[in-house]
């Protein structure tokens, strides 16, 4: 079966010269949904920033086959839909609208394919009738929302999401996760937050400094307590039920 | 945090919200060029007539357009209220100041009253324009008008993260009101420094993300855009209609 992702020893130094990710082995199948866990500071966003370019190693990283190099960044781009944690960053136009057509823009389609990909975008993330709103008006699951419609516009095929349940609340966040659920192209999940891992995916990755401790199935993962212990992801202690 | 925006009325319908902003913006910068002339006080009646007119038209809060132009007026007045001691002609009244004796002349007065009131109509004529308009649409017709495309973009970006470095400065400040235990005006100056390098360098990572974010989404450097706006009849009677006046007007006071 082709990869959509495969990445061989990869290593990042930041430019400071500290290091951000070491010898990183990945494969990555079409149509699984793949957490990568870990403490704050672990290189999970570094690792994401790598899937489009943005980033470059030392190292192979392939994207449906497709080496990471510049004469491949604008149909990896174009594949590849990254969605950035703050969606205050994601969404820098002064329309909803304008936001959403940003990619398909860029991409140079048709000014009638790109109205059309950006009223199909909305209504998968069921934000229909919002082209004309200003983003900074928006709550904050509305701009989640939203910050997925914009890579949506560009129909990829692998999605990638950075904590995209950091700062929502339990009902947004759960409206969200059903939303990742139908969505059926492969996806990548950056996150600490359990529960939206859980629910999502089957496989997970640890990583910790930098380096992947683990890959294998979340149930597995999620049940090996000392594992998550060991790497920031529980408590260090069985906790006491809250005082009183 | 909610922010009153410069467009905030900018939703209201009204025959000056439908005009094409291509309209809006020269027709505005028409009036501000007859306007400069201009010094006599029948003619400033009328500007104000006419301006007041399609302030009307334009369904605006008289309050919220009287407290706008107020806002802006310091600005003004603080280049404005130097003109009466320098201009030479008849001495209304003289002051010693510590070293200096200073005079105030009548001709001084009238040029000052004639800078503040055509100040006064150029910017409710402006506040007419942005308040009609959605800043977005503005831009889109400023860029179909030839102003750069690279300037377009900073002002877009400008209005867009403004507020949510507003909010950054609110969220800071609360921080060091809520851990503020008095100190000397020395400490609270280089708190403010501190203040100030933070808010800038949380500024530069935000922009060096956003940037990320566009080159996720495929930007090359290229500026593309989308909307073409479209001139109406109404552009058309609007525009024939107010340059007609603008000219007539011209023509009687001039």
């Amino acid at each position: 079966m082709d990869k959509v992702i495969e990445i061989k020893n990869l290593s990042f130094f930041y430019p400071d010269g500290h290091q951000g990710l070491q010898n990183i082995n990945l494969a990555v199948y079409p149509g699984e949904n793949v957490a990568v866990i870990g403490p704050n500071g672990a290189g999970k966003s570094t690792l994401l920033l790598h899937l489009n370019g943005i980033l470059r190693g030392n190292s192979m990283v392939k994207i449906f086959g497709l080496p990471v190099e510049e004469r491949n960044l604008k149909e990896i781009r174009r594949k590849v839909g990254l969605v950035f944690q703050d969606p205050e960053d994601q969404l820098f136009s002064l329309t909803v609208f304008d936001d959403v057509a940003f990619g398909p823009l860029n991409m140079g389609y048709s000014e009638l394919e790109i109205k059309q990909r950006v009223k199909q975008a909305l209504k998968w993330v069921g934000m229909t009738g919002y082209e004309q709103r200003s983003p900074h008006h928006l709550s904050i699951g509305e701009k989640k929302r939203i910050a997925i419609a914009t890579v949506l516009s560009l129909s990829p095929e692998l999605l990638i999401l950075d904590e995209p349940t950091s700062n929502l609340d339990p009902k947004s966040k759960w409206a969200l996760i059903e939303l990742l659920r139908q969505l059926p192209m492969t996806k990548i999940v950056a996150a600490h937050d359990l529960e939206l891992v859980k629910a999502l995916c089957q496989r997970a990755v640890v990583l910790d400094e930098g380096e992947i401790v683990t890959d294998g199935s979340t149930e597995r993962i999620l049940n090996d307590i000392s594992l998550l212990r060991a790497h920031g992801l529980a408590p260090e202690k069985k906790m006491a039920q809250a005082p009183g | 945090m909610k922010h009153s925006f410069i467009d905030q009325y900018s939703d209201l319908d009204s025959l000056i919200h439908r005009l094409d902003p291509r309209t809006k913006f020269i027709a505005s910068l028409a009036f501000v060029m007859v306007l400069t002339p201009i010094r006599n006080c029948q003619a400033f009646a009328f500007y104000f007539g006419l301006i007041a007119t399609l302030l009307i038209i334009s369904r605006l809060p008289p309050l919220y357009v009287l407290k706008r132009s107020l806002l802006i007026f310091p600005f003004v007045l603080l280049i404005a209220i130097f003109i009466p001691f320098f201009k030479p002609g008849e001495v209304a009244g003289s002051y010693n100041i510590w070293l200096w004796q200073v005079s105030v002349t009548y001709d001084g007065l009238l040029v000052l009253a004639n800078v503040v009131i055509k100040a006064w109509l150029c910017i409710l004529s402006l506040i007419l324009l942005s308040a009609t308009t959605k800043f977005a649409d503005l831009l889109r017709g400023l860029k179909q008008l030839g102003i750069p495309k690279v300037i377009i973009l900073i002002l877009s970006f400008m209005y867009r993260y403004i507020f949510v470095l507003v909010d950054e400065v609110m969220r800071m400040r609360r921080a060091r009101d809520s851990r503020n235990f008095g100190g000397g005006r020395l400490r609270q100056l280089r708190t403010l420094g501190n203040m100030l390098g933070t808010l800038f360098i949380r500024s530069y990572e935000r922009g060096e993300r956003v940037y990320a974010a566009m080159l996720a989404r495929g930007f090359d450097g290229e500026v593309r855009s989308l909307h073409q706006l479209n001139f109406k009849r109404i552009d058309a009677y609007f525009g024939v209609t107010f340059g007609l006046v603008l000219l007539s007007s011209g023509i009687l006071f001039w």
